[in-house]
């Protein structure tokens, strides 16, 4: 039974774990387009 | 279609030549695929019964490695003297040196087979119990099934970080049903159980070999002009 | 467009919350697993989506292959059409020669839906979007392989007691997996100008290597039988429906997260394009 809840666990946390670097970088990209234009 | 192959001929002698004059890359295969077997050696202790089955694997993987040791160093001499940007300006077929590359790499992995399998047979006690002779396309066609791929990803290498590891990284997920058509044929000869056969695994080396020869022959010049 | 974003991301939430609810609820428990086997209900849907986005992945390279020359274009669309053509006549000419489960119209469908989405890949993408959407289909693709051999040992463990057998199905997973990380290593530590044409190349091989990975192993596992993981045979029409509503919803996460991440990619290049537009018109002539 509890390797359903592992199993279950285990695959949201692959697809969080994505999501946030993708946020991550998503974020730090947006910090350099602010700078952009003051250069 | 004389042009083509005498320029394949031409640079494939001069390759030749060159390696036989130096033997780098030959000294360096042979050394290492020596290590290996005596590494192997020491991971199990041979008899004749187990090593048949097992001794399939542990050659193809030992050739695998020193391939790679030369698959590194074919590119390597074109590129220290521009040689590629001569050849992509050039109105030569690319594939005419794609092919002399392959074929080189073929020839220097073949004589080191041919002179490691008599190590192995001493080493490990093997003897083959099925049609010895089948030994022979397996090995053909399954050299020629790592070295094409192998030339044609070490030059999709060259310019990238980690060179050297970036090529068995590449080469090793896509040769796959390679090694493992090549590693259970061998295997099949060697234990020569009547029931089994090698001819399937010999059939998909062979499939194998016309699929990724014609893909490599279609796209390497894409590859080379991409650099 | 992008106002649709949440609403869709609140859409495909629930829809996963529902698929959850039928999978862990509403599914009948199966007779010899017991409640373990729900497991199917992520593992499948997560198979099933890795290999469309896989399959996305070698059209968008093969576009952009072709689409460097306007000759091997046109060429190529013909090719497309005319493969479109013979898979329909093929699947009802040899319909003798399919497998069991395998109608001759899901071929022919299989056949026109892969021509369809060529060209429509070919209409709505440019040259860079073809890279960008090859890219993002590998990355999100690899991710959800990820979770098929992760999810396939957790339940093999519990029903055969080992963690892994080299079946047909996981091993030829794994060896997908190993081919698509590669095409990743390579587009990452690649510094040649032109890393889009070779890793579109490497897809290629990559995929005529499919087949032959698939038919190395089912012939090695016909020698060497082991347990299959996931059994064959039919399957009950109940847990068929929670299997497909669960795709479903995987089916629209997967198109959210390719979204964000095609969107972060394109975002990315752009402010490489323009830092490296703004290097070259600098004041006092320094170009980097």
């Amino acid at each position: 039974m509890s390797y359903l809840y592992i199993a279950y666990a285990a695959t949201w946390l692959i697809h969080i774990t994505y999501l946030v670097t993708v946020f991550r970088r998503y974020s730090r990209l947006k910090k350099e387009v602010e700078q952009l234009p003051r250069k | 279609m004389s042009a083509p192959s005498g320029i394949t001929l031409v640079t494939l002698t001069k390759d030749v030549r060159l390696e036989w004059r130096s033997k780098d890359a030959l000294n360096s295969m042979l050394f290492f695929a020596l290590l290996v077997v005596v590494v192997f050696s020491f991971s199990f202790d041979p008899n004749a019964e187990e090593s048949r089955v097992i001794a399939g694997g542990l050659v193809w993987v030992a050739f695998l490695f020193a391939a790679v040791v030369a698959l590194n160093q074919t590119w390597a001499r074109e590129l220290r003297n521009q040689v590629l940007d001569a050849y992509r300006v050039s109105p030569a077929p690319t594939n005419a040196l794609f092919l002399a590359k392959a074929i080189g790499n073929f020839l220097f992995v073949v004589v080191l087979e041919a002179v490691m399998t008599p190590l192995f047979i001493v080493f490990y006690k093997l003897r083959a119990l099925g049609p010895a002779w089948q030994l022979f396309p397996v090995a053909l066609l399954g050299t020629w099934a790592i070295v094409v791929n192998g030339t044609f990803f070490a030059a999709m290498s060259l310019r990238t970080r980690s060179r050297e590891i970036m090529l068995p990284l590449l080469l090793f997920p896509i040769t796959i049903p390679a090694l493992l058509s090549m590693v259970e044929a061998t295997t099949t000869i060697l234990v020569g159980d009547p029931s089994t056969s090698a001819k399937f695994w010999i059939i998909l080396l062979a499939t194998y070999d016309v699929v990724f020869t014609t893909g490599c022959l279609a796209l390497f010049e894409t590859v080379l002009h991409a650099e | 467009m992008k106002k649709a974003f949440p609403i869709l991301g609140l859409l495909t939430a629930v829809l996963l919350s529902y698929a959850l609810y039928e999978a862990l609820v509403v599914a009948p428990q199966e007779q010899t697993m017991g409640d373990v086997q729900r497991i199917f209900y992520y593992h499948v849907p997560s198979a099933w989506t890795a290999f469309l986005l896989f399959a996305i992945n070698f059209l968008a390279s093969v576009l952009y292959l072709v689409r460097r020359n306007p000759q091997t274009d046109k060429i190529a669309s013909w090719v497309v059409i005319v493969l479109a053509v013979l898979t329909c006549i093929g699947g009802y000419a040899f319909r003798s020669a399919l497998p069991k489960d395998v109608y001759p119209s899901s071929v022919a469908t299989t056949g026109i839906a892969i021509a369809g989405l060529y060209f429509l890949l070919r209409k709505y993408f440019s040259e860079q979007g073809t890279d960008i959407l090859a890219l993002t289909t590998a990355e999100v693709g690899v991710v959800f392989c990820t979770v098929v051999l992760v999810t396939g040992p957790l339940w093999a463990r519990p029903v055969w007691g080992i963690w892994w057998t080299w079946d047909i199905r996981l091993t030829s997973t794994l060896v997908l997996w190993l081919i698509y990380v590669s095409y990743l290593v390579l587009r990452r530590f690649s510094t040649s100008g032109e890393t889009p044409v070779l890793a579109a190349a490497l897809a290629v091989f990559g995929a005529l290597d499919v087949p032959l990975v698939y038919f190395s192993i089912w012939f090695f596992r016909t020698q060497h039988p082991q347990p299959v993981i996931g059994g064959g045979g039919s399957i009950d029409p109940r847990m068929l429906h929670v299997l497909l509503i669960n795709w479903l919803a995987f089916l629209c996460f997967a198109f959210l997260v390719c979204w964000s991440r095609y969107r972060l990619e394109r975002m990315q290049r752009d402010v490489e394009e323009t830092q490296a537009l703004e290097a070259l018109l600098e004041p006092g002539g320094h170009v980097r």
